[in-house]
């Protein structure tokens, strides 16, 4: 069985995050990183090889140079091997773009089950599955808190807001996973040691006969017009609890119409 | 006027009130035209039609839950196709986003999740989104194809606004993807009998302060009519229910009211809820950075401060 999972080099999220001066995500000031939420796609790609026989997982990222770090970091985890998407006409581009860079390598890769995260934590859209399982005409099994994947079937548990889920697929799928499906491993020693060895193929926009038309910044479907910090929220009225704490905060929320 | 597709969420029949927001919205650019599908999309009309849908288009179909997104996806895309609309409206739900982007695609339109508010521009609707935990706020088009907008709960207020709101019927044919993705088991969340958390106009959250008791949290919250939620660490120490977790991985909400009780507020959290309009805090440590974001701050132990809240709230009620 082949496994492809998806990964994100994303800006830290605990870092000053901004825009860069053409309204893209400004990757220069924060430190990228691998998606926390894409490393627990990372440990269900490898529970699933674990469990089935000859099962190869491959990491999978589009992003600049940097982006090697996130399938470093997948392989150091015990991910097989990995493909970099990367090409100068990338920059800027949208969802619909990168789902299509996503899904053109996923194809030429060669796929049984492809896995992602959830969401990236910079764009957070979290529809890339979606629109991957559309360009590829595979079935979506999205956001799963529980996941196993038997004879031939994937099955697992979707937390919705009004319902959970138990959901099942026939392979080849998408399957994307939530924080909740499973606590991602450490890297050991022994991986990070042995994920310097490991193949890492780099492909450009010709590789995967994708028009430079097609993609990035200028190409896009959506355009962002403005990017403005959000005034930071000035601290109020900050009392010590005599005794008297309840009802002070009573009387400011009578004061504010809320009682 | 140009007429905006409005996908409707709905439970049995009874509507969803950011779909409800959703229609202020598109009033704001349009004619609303709703589209409501499986069990019970037929009741949803009359209640679409006093918040401004001038018709709604409804299939029911078993295959709606029977199967994973799919099926509705072919249904909004006959829907566009129907009516070619000039916008086309989903709540931004996880379900409503994947229904959203999968709809795009096939139209070849681009696509906006997580706005927070939607007005006419000079080329189109402009969608204003919050970025980066929300410490941002973006103004954002879609420049290529009909713009396919997912909007945020509360971003709007919900308008009694009388219009035709004719059931028509929405013709519908299935595409061999309709089926790939069984539902084979469904178990609907249980009741609390409070508000749905992204909904709800104030929600009271408790947090590693509470060290596993959210009696006095449930109380303050049932007093005030509001929604429960729950920090990561709460969450994670298994406290509260992953349903409930407001933060970058799990909720973000944005109601009228926010009580952080015993949340010391790391970004994480703040992700999911420092756009609400009132922030108020309870926390023992007087360095919390919650205190930085709060309006109103009490340092103190919450199993003394809350309880005395939920106590005078009830008197002031009288």
């Amino acid at each position: 069985m082949k496994i492809v999972v998806c990964v994100k080099y994303v800006p830290d999220a605990t870092g000053d995050r901004k825009f860069a001066d053409d309204l893209t995500v400004d990757r220069d000031d924060v430190d990228g990183l691998l998606s926390e939420l894409d490393e627990y796609a990372v440990e269900q790609a490898l529970r699933i090889a674990e469990e089935a026989d000859e099962t190869e997982v491959t990491a999978l990222t589009v992003g600049p140079e940097d982006a090697k770090d996130a399938l470093r970091k997948a392989l150091s985890m015990g991910a097989d091997k990995a493909i970099h998407v990367e090409d100068d006409g990338l920059h800027g581009t949208d969802v619909i773009g990168t789902s299509l860079v996503l899904a053109k390598a996923i194809a030429k890769a060669g796929y049984d089950l492809v896995i992602s995260g959830m969401a990236s934590t910079d764009g957070a859209m979290g529809v890339v599955p979606a629109l991957l399982a559309e360009r590829l005409g595979v079935p979506q099994a999205t956001l799963l808190s529980e996941v196993g994947v038997e004879g031939g079937l994937v099955t697992g548990r979707r937390d919705g807001d009004a319902a959970s889920e138990r959901l099942e697929a026939r392979l080849p799928a998408v399957v994307s996973v939530t924080d909740q499906s499973g606590e991602a491993r450490y890297p050991s020693f022994k991986g990070i040691m042995a994920a310097k060895k490991k193949p890492v193929e780099t492909w450009d926009l010709s590789d995967l006969d994708i028009e430079a038309g097609s993609v990035g910044l200028e190409h896009a479907w959506t355009a962002v017009d403005s990017a403005a910090d959000r005034p930071a929220r000035t601290a109020g009225t900050v009392v010590t609890d005599e005794g008297e704490g309840g009802r002070q905060l009573a009387a400011f929320l009578a004061g504010q119409k809320f009682i | 006027m140009p007429e905006i597709l409005v996908y409707v969420d709905h439970v049995d029949g009874a509507v969803r009130k950011p779909t409800l927001e959703l229609l202020t919205l598109a009033r704001g650019i349009g004619e609303p035209v709703a589209v409501a599908l499986g069990d019970g999309a037929a009741d949803t009309a009359a209640t679409l039609a006093e918040h401004g849908a001038t018709r709604v288009l409804v299939h029911e179909a078993p295959e709606y839950a029977a199967y994973l997104v799919v099926p509705k996806v072919d249904a909004l895309h006959a829907a566009y196709e129907a009516i070619s609309p000039a916008a086309v409206l989903v709540p931004s739900s996880a379900e409503g986003k994947e229904i959203a982007a999968r709809t795009a695609l096939r139209i070849g339109s681009g696509v906006i999740t997580d706005a927070v508010d939607v007005a006419a521009g000079g080329s189109g609707p402009v969608a204003e989104q919050s970025a980066f935990a929300a410490s941002y706020t973006t103004t954002s088009r879609v420049t290529r194809g009909t713009p396919v907008i997912t909007v945020k709960p509360n971003s709007a207020a919900v308008e009694p606004a009388p219009a035709a709101g004719a059931v028509e019927a929405l013709d519908v044919t299935f595409s061999a993807q309709a089926t790939g993705t069984k539902v084979i088991a469904r178990t609907p969340r249980e009741s609390t009998g409070r508000p749905e958390l992204t909904e709800a106009a104030i929600v009271v959250a408790g947090g590693r302060g509470t060290v596993g008791d959210f009696t006095a949290v449930e109380a303050l919250a049932d007093e005030l009519g509001a929604a429960v939620g729950a920090s990561r660490a709460a969450v994670d120490a298994g406290w509260y229910p992953h349903s409930h977790q407001v933060g970058q991985t799990g909720k973000s909400v944005s109601p009228q009211l926010y009580v952080a009780a015993g949340i010391s507020g790391a970004v994480q959290h703040r992700a999911g809820m420092q756009t609400s309009q009132t922030i108020v805090a309870v926390n023992k440590d007087p360095e919390a950075p919650i205190f930085d974001l709060a309006d109103f701050g009490v340092v103190g132990d919450l199993f003394d401060v809350v309880p005395q809240l939920t106590k005078e709230i009830d008197a002031r009620k009288g």
